[in-house]
C-alpha cells in the first residue's frame, strides 16, 4: 500500500466574486521515503494542494489518506515548510524554534534541546543555536525551517517553495543540503516548485499539473543516479521534456 | 592568553570611546533646557512677575532640597506613584483581555467595539466628577478613574496586536502540534507584544495625566497633584514648581527605565521593532 493516496482531491475557494477553484481533481500516490515534487505554473494550485495535505485546508471533493488513513486537519505526523522566512518566531533563537514541536509534544528541555541542536548540525547551523532570526540570512532561516520541521520526526515532509525567494547561488547549495538531508533522513517529501531544473535535482518522480484550474497532467520519473549534475545531457533532457509537459519548451522534437 | 592581552587595550580604547559619545548625547539633551533655565532666570531677575509668584531657580531648587530632604516631597510622590501602578495594574490585566477577546472573537468584538470606540475618544477628566458622585473622594475613585482612562490604549493595541499576528506562525505552530491553549501562550502573545506594549506605554502616559488632575479633586490628603494644588493656595509658587519638575522627571523614569527596558529585551532583541 502506498504512504499517501490522493485521491480525486478537489477545493473551490469562496471569494467574493464567486466560487475560484484552486485545484481540480488532484490524484496520485507516493510510496515511503520517495522524494516527490509537483511542479506546474503560477497559480495553478500547487500550494492548495499542499495545504489539504497538511491538513489546513478541507477538500470540497476527494480525499487525502497517510497510512491508510483519511486525513482531517493537521497533525504530527506531517512537518512543512513555507516559502515565507517569517515563518519562524522572531521571539524565539533558532534552537527555541527548531525545539518546539518537541515541546508541545511534552518532551523535557535537556532532550528536546539536545535533538533540537542534532537538527540543526544536520543543516550545518549548530553554531547558530543561540541566534535569533533576524540575525540570520535567508538561506539560513529556511534551513532552521527544514531542521523545525523535522525535529518531531513526522512522516511525510511537506514544502512549498522553500527556496523560491532566495538568490540563485544561495538556491542552488540549498538544494545540495537538502539532497543531503533527504539522503541521511530517508524521509518522504512532497515539495512544490515552479522551477523546473529544482524539480529535477531533487525528484525521484514529477507531478505536473495543468494550468488553473490544476489537475494533474503526467507523472515522471527521474531515475538520473544521485549527486545530479545539472550539466549533464541527461539531466537536460529531464529538463526539456518537463519544459514541453509545461507548455514551455522551445520544440516538440528531442 | 595572548589574545586576552591584545584585546584588553583596544577594548579599553572602546569604552573611553562609548563614554565620550555618551557625554556628547547628555550635553545635546541637556542644552535645550540650560536654554530655558536661562530664560526663566532673566524673567525671575526682571521681576516681569512679582517674585512671589516667579521665584528664581535658586528658590526653586532649594525648595525642592528642603521638601526633599523633610520628607515631604518623596511622601507625595510616593502616594502617587502608587495610585499609578495600582490603577494601570488593573488596566493591564482588564485592557489586555478584553483587547484580546475582541481580536479572538466575533462576538466579543460586536459588543466592545463600539463601546469603547466611543468612550476611548472623551478625555479622562470628563469622567472625574461622575466617579467622585458615585465613590466619593480618596484613593478609591482616583485608582478606579486611573485605571479605567488607561485601559483605553491598552485594549486597542492589543486588539490589533492580536490581529496582526502573522497567519504562517499560527499554522507553523498548529503544525507542530499547538493546541488553542498554547498556542494563545507561545505564539499569539509574544507575536502580539509590540503592540501590547505600545499600549501599556501610551496606557500609563494617559494614567499619568488624569492621576495628577484627579489629586487636585478628590481630596487625597497625599500626592503630588494635591501638593500642586494646595500650595497655589498659599501662593507657593516654588512649591509648585518643584512639584512640576518631580511630575517630570518621573514620568521620564517610568518611560525610560521601565518600558524601554522591557523592549529592549524583548521586541528589540527580536528585531520585532527596531530600536
Ligand atoms: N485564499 C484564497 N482565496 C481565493 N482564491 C484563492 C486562494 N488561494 C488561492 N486561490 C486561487 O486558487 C488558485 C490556485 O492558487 P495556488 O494554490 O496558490 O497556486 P500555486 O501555488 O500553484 O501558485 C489561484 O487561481 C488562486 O488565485
Ligand atoms: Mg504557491
Amino acid at each position: 500500500m502506498p504512504l499517501i493516496e490522493v485521491d480525486d482531491v478537489s477545493l473551490a475557494y469562496d471569494t467574493p466574486a464567486g466560487r475560484v477553484q484552486g485545484v481540480l481533481g488532484a490524484t496520485f500516490n507516493m510510496e515511503e521515503s520517495e522524494f516527490l515534487c509537483l511542479v506546474g505554473p503560477s497559480g495553478c494550485g500547487k500550494s492548495t494542494l499542499l495545504n489539504i495535505i497538511a491538513g489546513f485546508l478541507t477538500p470540497t471533493g476527494g480525499e487525502i489518506r497517510i497510512g491508510g488513513k483519511k486525513v482531517s486537519g493537521h497533525g504530527m505526523d506531517r512537518g512543512v515548510v513555507f516559502q515565507d522566512f517569517a515563518q519562524l518566531f522572531p521571539w524565539r533563537t533558532a534552537l527555541g524554534n527548531v525545539a518546539f514541536g518537541l515541546e508541545m509534544k511534552g518532551m523535557g528541555k535537556e532532550e528536546r534541546e539536545e535533538i533540537a541542536l542534532q537538527q540543526l548540525k544536520l543543516v550545518k547551523l549548530e553554531k547558530f543555536a543561540n541566534s535569533y532570526p533576524h540575525h540570520l540570512s535567508g538561506g539560513m532561516q529556511q534551513r532552521v525551517a527544514i531542521a523545525r520541521a523535522l525535529a518531531y520526526n513526522p512522516a511525510v515532509l511537506l514544502m512549498d517553495e522553500p527556496f523560491a525567494a532566495l538568490d540563485a547561488m544561495t538556491r542552488d547549495d540549498m538544494q545540495r543540503l537538502l539532497a543531503d538531508v533527504w539522503k541521511t533522513t530517508g524521509k518522504t517529501i512532497i515539495y512544490v516548485t515552479h522551477n523546473v531544473a529544482e524539480a529535477v535535482y531533487l525528484a525521484d518522480r514529477v507531478i505536473v499539473m495543468t494550468p488553473h484550474p490544476g489537475t494533474v497532467k503526467a507523472e515522471i520519473p527521474i531515475m538520473l543516479p544521485r549527486p545530479r549534475d545539472p550539466l549533464s545531457l541527461e539531466f537536460l533532457e529531464h529538463q526539456k521534456q518537463l519544459l514541453n509537459y509545461l507548455g514551455q519548451g522551445t520544440s516538440k522534437a528531442a | 592568553m595572548q589574545d586576552a592581552a591584545v584585546a584588553t587595550p583596544s577594548t579599553s580604547a572602546r569604552a573611553g570611546m562609548r563614554i565620550g559619545e555618551n557625554i556628547r548625547v547628555i550635553g545635546r539633551n541637556l542644552f535645550p533646557f540650560l536654554v530655558v533655565a536661562v530664560i526663566w532666570e532673566i524673567i525671575a531677575r526682571l521681576e516681569v512677575f512679582s517674585r512671589r509668584l516667579f521665584p528664581t531657580l535658586e528658590e526653586i531648587f532649594s525648595s525642592l532640597y528642603r521638601l526633599t530632604v523633610a520628607g515631604i516631597l518623596p511622601m507625595h510622590a510616593f502616594e502617587t506613584v502608587l495610585r499609578l501602578l495600582s490603577g494601570f495594574a488593573i488596566a493591564a490585566v482588564i485592557g489586555v483581555t478584553i483587547g484580546v477577546l475582541m481580536a479572538r472573537s466575533r462576538r466579543a468584538e460586536d459588543i466592545f467595539l463600539p463601546l469603547v470606540s466611543i468612550l476611548a475618544p472623551i478625555p479622562g477628566l470628563a469622567y472625574a466628577p461622575l466617579f467622585l458622585l458615585w465613590f466619593g473622594l480618596g484613593n478609591f475613585p482616583a485608582v478606579l478613574l486611573v485605571g479605567f482612562v488607561s485601559m483605553f490604549p491598552i485594549i486597542f493595541n492589543s486588539w490589533t496586536g492580536v490581529k496582526a499576528v502573522k497567519e504562517i506562525w499560527v499554522r507553523s505552530a498548529q503544525a507542530m502540534g499547538a493546541d488553542d491553549k498554547r498556542l494563545f501562550r507561545y505564539v499569539i502573545l509574544p507575536g502580539a507584544l509590540p503592540y501590547i506594549l505600545t499600549g501599556m506605554r501610551l496606557g500609563l502616559a494617559q494614567a499619568w495625566r488624569v492621576l495628577v488632575a484627579v489629586e487636585m479633586l478628590a481630596a487625597v490628603p497625599w500626592g503630588l497633584g494635591w501638593l500642586i494644588f494646595g500650595a497655589r493656595e498659599m501662593l507657593n509658587t516654588d512649591v509648585m514648581m518643584a512639584g512640576i519638575l518631580l511630575i517630570g522627571v518621573i514620568g521620564l523614569l517610568l518611560e525610560k527605565l521601565v518600558f524601554e527596558k522591557i523592549e529592549r529585551y524583548t521586541v528589540v532583541r527580536w528585531g520585532m521593532i527596531t530600536a
